[in-house]
């Protein structure tokens, strides 16, 4: 009962928000308990929508509760919003950089805001720069950062000074392990040095693991809360790693073991094999039969193994729907249907891709990785015939899709980083107008929308206009988008970036279960540990080609044991080995 | 004493916020091209066309003349017409030519002189004929008087050069003078309404993009958690549009002296004045419909529709409000834009005629109040 070491304390606090179209209430916090003690690192996890943002708006007096009480720093935020303000940090999830200011003037601003004396700005720039890494782009406009860059800018503005209490969220979504490592190495540092209090929300559970306390919200309430050991022993004994009989792709496994709800929690692909973590009281011979053979050792169980038990437990079982993918059996073959040969872009004097080469063939899964401003968007323009290449060849189902006529482009399928479906047409009318685009109608037409409605879960919200969908939807819905005129190749970008482990867990079913019928995927992800559900993946930096190979050759790259190193850690090892030099002759 | 310290200590980071507040405010206006072109580029723009392109002057009058008479005396009437600056005549065969031309457009009107005219002047009693295209009413009564003083003019110098003199009986004549306009040129009535537009155009045009801007780019979200207040934001937002208004008021006092030679004939100081008390009435709109829609394209097809073409259509910047249908007025009389008008005109063709002067700055600066008020008012460091 020490209250005076509460920094934030909310009693039975509720939010609603009221949809006037609809007439209705969303009820985005339930009766939410909380006591944050002072001097803590506390994290908030949940999925989309679980309320996160909610949570730290009414924190940051920018939104008001609709019943129940807040306090913060002993403040009652609802009846004095300023006396908070003047108070902490916060740092939104789009931070608004001014983009037509330079480096400096940002901080500026928000020194000047924040009242930070001159005598100390000197020293405080001087640090924040040097953890940034920014001390040589000062003058350097902050629209023209890249996205890693401006995500550690908005970090270095919200600390111009020190706060009594620093509100993050999600500072890290959208952004290359790289860069998210340095983020946090800056977070810690403050921590250590100034004895921070920080509330963050992620959806990284390995960041939330880092922190000294836990929140999982889900829906508006408050699954669960304690240390990340406290909630990492919800999976306790029933994590498990599974390695296949040789030959065997691990990904059928993990296919196999996500869809037996009954005894399995949650299957990952991992180092070769499959990470999975089984049902409290599951029948070992129900167990056995799944894992057909394939050599079982138990593992530590880790947050997100903790996690995933309690969302389960809250939801039941998810309805899935693979069979509604399986196309006419094994479709893969040794065909070549990508094939890029010394592939080159320049803008300018800038070189975003260097003489890349690699092929993919049907039915395989490929990924592009590397960190921001790798090239990996620029590759995959060019690959989709949005972007001239400056020499070098490529060919995608035997044509340069540059100059390929209009038959040949109905041959992929393309969904882009960001929603870019109507938001005010509904999703059947969407799915009407990209059906249309490609040529089909009538019963055809018909059929195929009929074909999506049910592989992307998409009944019941047919008449809803796509803009209003929940996240997870819209993402569904342009996948359904991209995939209506059934492409041989499939191209996908970022897909997965800010969803959450759930979300992905459906997504890469729904992927793998395509691959498996023939359909060519290439995909660029953020989260290393989806290149695991890859057949072969490319790294790139700076424009170069640094490694490619299935994940298990790549992590052998880094390490000759290969076997425990996370892909995060292998891909951080690769860029960072070949950055080397660089900085060495700089 | 420490209150009175804690006074100025406050004082002191109001100012600090407010002015680091204005300078990226400066920055911001001066990086965005953009700004820069409807702030100062459309004016330039507006003043040559609405200063050289458009006239409501009627001049150059295509008239087709049809003349039956060959006799000296209609040569002579109609080469009065031919010398005037107001008439262009061309000639017709017959009256069938001259009323094609009129449907193919290619004249406004015909003169027929029968094949009489000079036989019935000698009696003292000619008619001539003037057929006059009724499309465009205005210009067609204009057409008409020009005529009707035209003959008028040439009679009278006929009957003075027959040595006839005047018919007998009481006598009228009517000496006219124009007020205000001496040239009776449209650009003397236009360039100072021009004022109007152009404060219009930067102070709601602009600012009304410059808040939504800010919701829509999430800026605001990060700005609302520091120690700034509503206030100050506003204060930020407002002043250098401020100064891009005012420069748009002195290209036009320019223009209006160095291009158009239009008097500026009441106070100088009371033009500076009134324009200052609309300027604010113009940025209290702006901030008021950027606070309110938060999205950019909404914020700017709500300036133009609500501030700029009612400035341009219905504060009597071409149409005359008298002349308008009631409920029509109404609307004309509830915009500030108006008086503002009303105002401007006056202090350049009139002079200071105070009643009008006073009533019209209360006015603006009850406008100004009340919006800047309520941008205020709506403005709260709030998402909800």
């Amino acid at each position: 009962m020490n209250q005076a070491a509460a920094c934030v304390s909310a009693t039975a606090l509720c939010k609603a928000f009221e949809d006037k179209k609809a007439r209705t209430q969303v009820d985005a916090l339930k009766s939410i308990e909380l006591n944050i003690p002072t001097g803590s690192l506390t994290a908030l996890v949940g999925p989309d929508g679980a309320g996160k943002t909610t949570l730290l708006r009414l924190m940051a007096g920018l939104m008001k509760a609709s019943s129940g009480s807040l306090q913060v720093l002993g403040f009652d935020v609802s009846a004095d919003p300023q006396s908070v303000q003047d108070r902490i940090s916060y740092m939104p999830q789009r931070f608004g950089l001014y983009e037509d200011l330079s480096v400096q003037e940002n901080l500026d601003l928000y020194a000047d805001l924040h009242g930070v004396p001159q005598a100390e700005r000197q020293e405080r720039y001087q640090r924040l720069l040097h953890m940034t890494d920014l001390a040589r782009f000062t003058d350097r406009l902050a629209g023209k950062l890249s996205g890693g860059m401006k995500q550690k800018l908005g970090l270095a503005c919200t600390l111009v000074r020190s706060p009594e209490l620093l509100l993050l969220d999600e500072p890290t979504v959208g952004v290359d392990p790289l860069s998210r490592r340095e983020l946090w190495e800056i977070i810690q540092q403050l921590i250590d040095d100034e004895q921070l209090s920080v509330i963050v929300s992620t959806s990284y559970l390995d960041e939330a693991s880092r922190c000294d306390r836990v929140y999982v919200l889900h829906g508006g309430e408050m699954l669960a809360q304690g240390t990340p050991d406290q909630l990492r022993c919800e999976a306790d004994d029933c994590a498990f790693l599974a390695v296949p009989a040789e030959g065997k792709p691990p990904r059928e496994l993990q296919a196999r073991l996500l869809d037996a709800q009954e005894q399995i929690v949650d299957a990952v692909p991992q180092g070769g094999g499959v990470r999975f973590v089984t049902q409290r009281d599951v029948d070992r011979s129900a167990l056995e039969a799944l894992l057909d053979g394939a050599h079982c050792q138990p593992l530590e169980s880790d947050l997100e193994d903790g996690f995933m038990v309690l969302l389960r437990r809250r939801l039941g079982p998810v309805e899935a729907n693979p069979e509604a993918f399986e196309g006419d059996g094994d479709g893969r073959n040794d065909e070549v249907v990508i094939e890029v040969r010394d592939l080159v872009r320049k803008f300018g004097d800038f070189t975003a891709v260097a003489s890349t080469s690699f092929d993919v063939r049907r039915g395989e899964i490929f990924g592009l990785l590397g960190p921001n401003g790798a090239g990996k968007t620029t590759t995959f323009r060019m690959l989709c015939g949005l972007l001239p290449s400056s020499s070098g060849s490529l060919q995608v189902a035997g044509v340069n899709l540059r100059t390929a006529s209009a038959s040949a482009r109905k041959r992929i399928g393309y969904v882009s980083q960001k929603f870019s479906l109507y938001a005010n047409l509904t999703v059947l009318e969407n799915l009407r107008f990209f059906g249309g685009a490609y040529g089909l109608r009538g019963r055809a037409l018909k059929q195929r929308i009929g074909a999506m409605l049910d592989q992307f879960d998409l009944r019941g919200q047919e008449k809803t206009p796509s803009g209003q969908l929940p996240g997870g939807f819209k993402q569904r819905l342009a996948m359904a988008a991209g995939l209506i005129h059934e492409p041989e190749i499939l191209f996908l970008d970022e897909p997965t970036s800010g969803a959450d482990p759930l979300a992905r867990r459906a997504f890469w079913r729904r992927i793998t279960a395509l691959a498996e019928g023939g359909t060519t995927i290439v995909i660029t992800t953020h989260f290393m540990e989806e290149a695991e559900y890859c057949d072969r993946i490319l790294i790139q930096d700076a424009g170069k080609r640094l490694a490619i190979g299935t994940p298990q050759q790549v992590r052998e790259l880094v390490d000759e044991q290969g076997g425990n190193l996370s892909m995060e850690d292998t891909f951080i090892g690769i860029v960072e080995r070949n950055r080397q030099p660089e900085k060495g002759a700089a | 004493m420490t209150q009175i310290q804690n006074q100025t200590q406050i004082q002191s980071r109001f100012l600090t916020r407010l002015l680091s507040l204005i300078r990226k405010e400066t920055r911001q206006l001066l990086r965005d091209r953009s700004n820069l072109l409807i702030g100062i580029g459309l004016p330039i723009i507006l003043i040559f066309i609405f200063g050289y392109g458009v006239s409501l002057d009627v001049r150059n009058i295509r008239l087709a003349l049809v003349l039956d008479d060959r006799s000296p005396a209609a040569t002579n009437f109609v080469s009065g017409l031919t010398l005037s600056r107001y008439f262009n005549p061309v000639h017709a065969d017959s009256v069938t030519a001259a009323e094609q031309m009129m449907q193919a457009g290619t004249v406004e009107g015909f003169v027929h002189l029968s094949s009489n005219f000079a036989r019935e002047l000698s009696a003292g009693q000619a008619q001539v004929q003037l057929v006059v295209s009724g499309t465009d009413a205005t210009r067609a009564g204009s057409i008409v008087n020009y005529f009707s003083e035209q003959v008028a003019q040439w009679s009278g110098k006929a009957a003075d050069r027959q040595g006839v003199s005047s018919p007998p009986g009481p006598r009228v004549e009517v000496v006219d003078r124009l007020w205000f306009n001496v040239a009776n040129t449209s650009s003397w009535f236009l360039v100072p309404g021009l004022i109007v537009l152009i404060m219009t155009l930067v102070g709601t045009f602009l600012t009304a993009m410059v808040m939504a801007r800010e919701w829509e780019r999430g800026t605001l979200e990060a700005l609302f958690v520091t120690p700034v207040r509503p206030t100050e934001v506003l204060l930020a937002k407002v002043t250098p549009y401020f100064f891009v208004g005012m420069l748009g008021l002195g290209l036009c006092i320019i223009a209006a002296r160095v291009l158009f030679d239009v008097p500026i004939v009441g106070a100088p100081l009371m033009v500076v004045i009134g324009s200052t008390l609309y300027m604010l009435v113009a940025l209290g709109i702006g901030l008021l419909i950027s606070a309110v829609t938060r999205n950019q394209f909404l914020a700017s097809q709500i300036a133009l529709l609500a501030s700029f073409l009612p400035a341009l259509m219905l504060s009597g910047f071409v149409f005359d409000i008298r002349n308008l249908p009631l409920a029509v007025q109404v609307i004309c009389y509830a915009l500030p834009a108006t008086y503002f008008m009303e105002l401007i005109r006056t202090l350049f063709l009139a002079g200071d005629f105070w009643p009008l002067i006073i009533k019209d700055c209360l006015i603006l600066a009850a406008y100004a109040a009340v919006l800047l008020g309520l941008a205020r008012f709506v403005t709260r460091k709030s998402l909800d």
